[in-house]
């Protein structure tokens, strides 16, 4: 991919101005019928895969106390992963994202909830729900497009460093959720510029210990301890766990703005952007996984990522429900849905770090290629 | 048989360090989060109560029968317990007397409800709620109550569901050998909440009932009072009913001489009208301005020199959240109207609502 003002074919080029906004009152129209019919079912729901992960994840410990018995491994470790899993995706991300704030339960919501992840819930919220929802897929501003250590687009310079960045990608697959405190705290950026002693970024780098030291205390110390002559056994049933759930949440989130036919953006095409073309940004942007309805809840409903990106806020069992709609409205306006099984869109996400970890080929651009008009003004 | 010396209580301090182990060992969250699972009303827990029926009155009111978690602390005859309920998803508190006598420890309450027009909470719990559901509690709270040492002439002024708190006094029977007057008004025998328990007390001379049927009879007022409790003024005084009739009676006392001896219970005291901009009033940061109906809270805040917090500005992050002690806010994107009444709390995001109405943020 590379961004949509300077392809030969711009994808949106047939749309007029009218025909943006046009689709962004439709988009509107289905947040706000979903919004309107929010309420005892939804509320039913998430209640009930919290519970489910509480009951799992303290019944996966409990089994995993007699860990050095190879069933009781294998079964305590595969429910701490499902249990860590649903923590992370289905329930901490979509409460932190505020999707259940409505229900002004204040045990469930997204200025009260803390998550098993050794990223503080307020310094993802900043880094996730404000730069990168808002400025999504915008090279140089949004930085999940290759967290700032890889290559993902042809238009972000290419490296030396680059080189290693399938290694890199593979160590940030098995160690993710350390990949993303550090890339919470901006730590490269704060450690470049010399900002690692500014007292802020103290202040934020030591919430980060202290979650790190909680949650390594309860994985690696205090399960283990409690599990006797099974310690080294629940050492690495935890181990294996956290391996699990980093790989998997990886895997998921590279599905959503990196797989081909994912379209990025120049920074001057935001300027004064109008929010249909705000909506029309996050519709090229992200890209689906297909798959059942337990490959839904085990990705956090992020396999409907077009639906998150155009309604971060709205609860994620809604999105199965009006996929079919706004997909409806991609064809009605020309546009390609992204959508793929898991291991389609994890080897197209896989091949494009690969091919990138290399400079650019030649382009073969036709003669007298001028960038497409930037988004703000396309068809004007 | 042998008996165990009861082992001597352990010291506070191993108590707290059990407790900061069992949440280390279930960081992020807490114990309490894996024990709400099984025993929500356990001692320790945030107070809830569970329902374990709903029995009709009347047509439109229905006696709500909770046991309360561990902590409850108990009440006072003529005491309000604030009750969280989830409506359509939604956590919604309202204030609801109890009309149960003081009981022992672990003994359930009662409240009963009287189901409002278009009230959210009051038409849920006596239509729909089934037993079994878990409600939020706070504990009881409200000086509407009998003196300690209770007069021995006691008059109570009370109309519709505001027979509930002195219900629960009568039920407490600490007005044994008093001599109480109660004047009532309902539209119909009928809708007389517990029309069947107050006419048996009459009946077996605990107290004299006046019972006025709005509908035949007319309004009960400050004159008619007169006529039927001729010595109102020399007794003490309990009313609680519509702000109308509690604003003559208070007038009436006062003219007489006798304000100390009136003692009223105002339910719905705060009526939010939600309109176009208003005042907004930053609490913690003591700072006061004037809003239109476009002007995003986040902007007016920072306008007015408030840190206040804030993220994306478009209504995605939930960076800007700040709660809303009271008033109405409105969702600019799409018109959505919120309203707090003190106690609620609700957590709105700043940088798409608006003032619709005089608004008081905590922050």
């Amino acid at each position: 991919m590379t961004v949509i003002q300077k392809k030969p074919v711009n994808p949106i080029a047939h749309l007029s101005a009218e025909d943006i906004e046009a689709l962004g009152a439709e988009l509107d129209a289905i947040r706000d019928r979903v919004i309107a019919s929010r309420g005892e079912r939804d509320a039913r729901y998430i209640r009930k895969v919290i519970s489910t992960q509480r009951k799992l994840e303290a019944g996966s410990r409990v089994v995993l106390l007699f860990s050095l018995f190879p069933p009781a491994w294998i079964v305590g470790t595969a429910g701490l992963a499902v249990a860590k899993i649903l923590d992370n995706m289905e329930i901490g991300h979509n409460v932190l994202h505020g999707q259940w704030d409505w229900m002004r339960d204040p045990k469930i919501h997204s200025t009260s909830w803390e998550w098993d992840h050794v990223s503080p819930a307020d310094q993802w919220k900043h880094s996730h729900n404000e730069l990168h929802h808002r400025y999504t897929n915008v090279i140089g501003k949004d930085n999940d497009l290759g967290y700032g250590i890889m290559r993902v687009d042809e238009d972000q310079p290419w490296h030396p460093v680059h080189l290693g960045q399938p290694l890199w990608n593979l160590l940030n697959a098995c160690f993710f959720e350390y990949g993303i405190a550090a890339y919470d705290l901006e730590l490269g950026r704060n450690l470049r510029k010399g900002r690692h002693k500014a007292p802020e970024f103290r202040a934020r780098a030591r919430a980060v210990g202290r979650k790190i030291r909680r949650q390594v205390l309860k994985d690696y110390v205090l399960h283990p301890l409690l599990s006797g002559p099974s310690f080294l056994h629940t050492l690495a049933a935890t181990f294996t766990a956290n391996l699990i759930r980093n790989v998997w949440s990886h895997s998921v989130i590279m599905c959503g703005h990196f797989p081909e036919g994912v379209e990025t953006f120049a920074k001057t095409s935001i300027e004064g952007e109008t929010r249909g073309e705000w909506y029309l940004r996050q519709m090229l942007g992200s890209a689906n996984i297909s798959g059942s309805r337990l490959l839904h809840l085990m990705t956090g409903n992020l396999s409907f990522q077009i639906e998150h990106h155009l309604f971060p806020d709205l609860p994620s069992n809604r999105y199965q429900e009006i996929a079919p709609e706004v997909r409806a409205l991609f064809d009605r306006y020309g546009l390609s849905y992204t959508t793929g099984s898991l291991p389609r869109q994890v080897f197209s996400a896989w091949r494009k770090v690969v091919r990138l970890s290399l400079p650019n080929r030649e382009k073969t651009r036709p003669a007298g290629d001028r960038p497409a008009p930037a988004l703000a003004s396309a068809g004007a | 048989m042998t008996t165990t010396a009861p082992r001597p209580p352990a010291p506070a301090s191993l108590r707290r360090r059990i407790l900061r182990l069992a949440a280390a060992v279930t960081t992020p969250l807490l114990p309490g989060d894996y024990l709400d699972l099984v025993a929500p009303l356990r001692s320790g827990a945030d107070l809830r109560g569970r329902i374990l029926a709903v029995r009709p009155e009347t047509p439109d009111a229905a006696t709500v029968v909770i046991q309360p978690g561990r902590d409850w602390r108990g009440h006072r005859p003529g005491q309000y317990v604030r009750l969280g309920v989830d409506v359509d998803g939604v956590r919604q508190w309202r204030a609801y007397s109890v009309t149960s006598a003081p009981g022992r420890r672990g003994d359930p309450i009662s409240i009963t409800v009287k189901a409002i027009p278009d009230g959210v909470v009051s038409n849920h719990l006596v239509r729909r709620v089934r037993p079994g559901a878990i409600v939020q509690l706070d504990q009881a709270q409200g000086d509407f109550v009998l003196p300690g040492d209770p007069p021995a002439r006691v008059l109570f002024v009370t109309a519709g569901s505001g027979i509930t708190p002195v219900m629960g006094m009568l039920r407490a029977g600490a007005l044994a050998g008093a001599d109480v007057v109660l004047a009532h008004s309902a539209p119909t025998p009928t809708d007389v909440i517990f029309g069947a328990e107050l006419r048996d007390l009459a009946a077996r001379g605990a107290i004299r009932l006046v019972e006025r049927h709005t509908d035949t009879d007319g309004l009960l007022g400050v004159r008619q009072l007169a006529e039927l409790v001729p010595d109102h003024l020399d007794r003490q005084t309990w009313a609680c009913g519509p702000v109308g009739l509690l604003d003559a009676l208070v007038e009436h006392w006062a003219t007489g001489g006798q304000a100390d001896r009136l003692h009223t219970e105002r339910f719905r005291p705060t009526i939010i009208t939600p309109g176009e901009g208003g005042t907004v009033t930053f609490g913690r940061s003591a700072v006061t301005v004037q809003a239109d109906g476009a002007t995003p809270l986040l902007d007016a805040g920072e306008a007015a020199g408030v840190l206040m917090p804030s993220g994306c500005r478009m209504g995605i992050c939930f960076g800007c959240v700040l709660p809303l002690r009271q008033g109405a806010v409105r969702d600019l994107r799409n018109g959505a109207l919120t309203t707090a009444v003190p106690g609620d709390g609700v957590l709105i995001q700043t940088c798409v609502s608006a003032p619709a109405g005089a608004c008081d943020i905590d922050h």
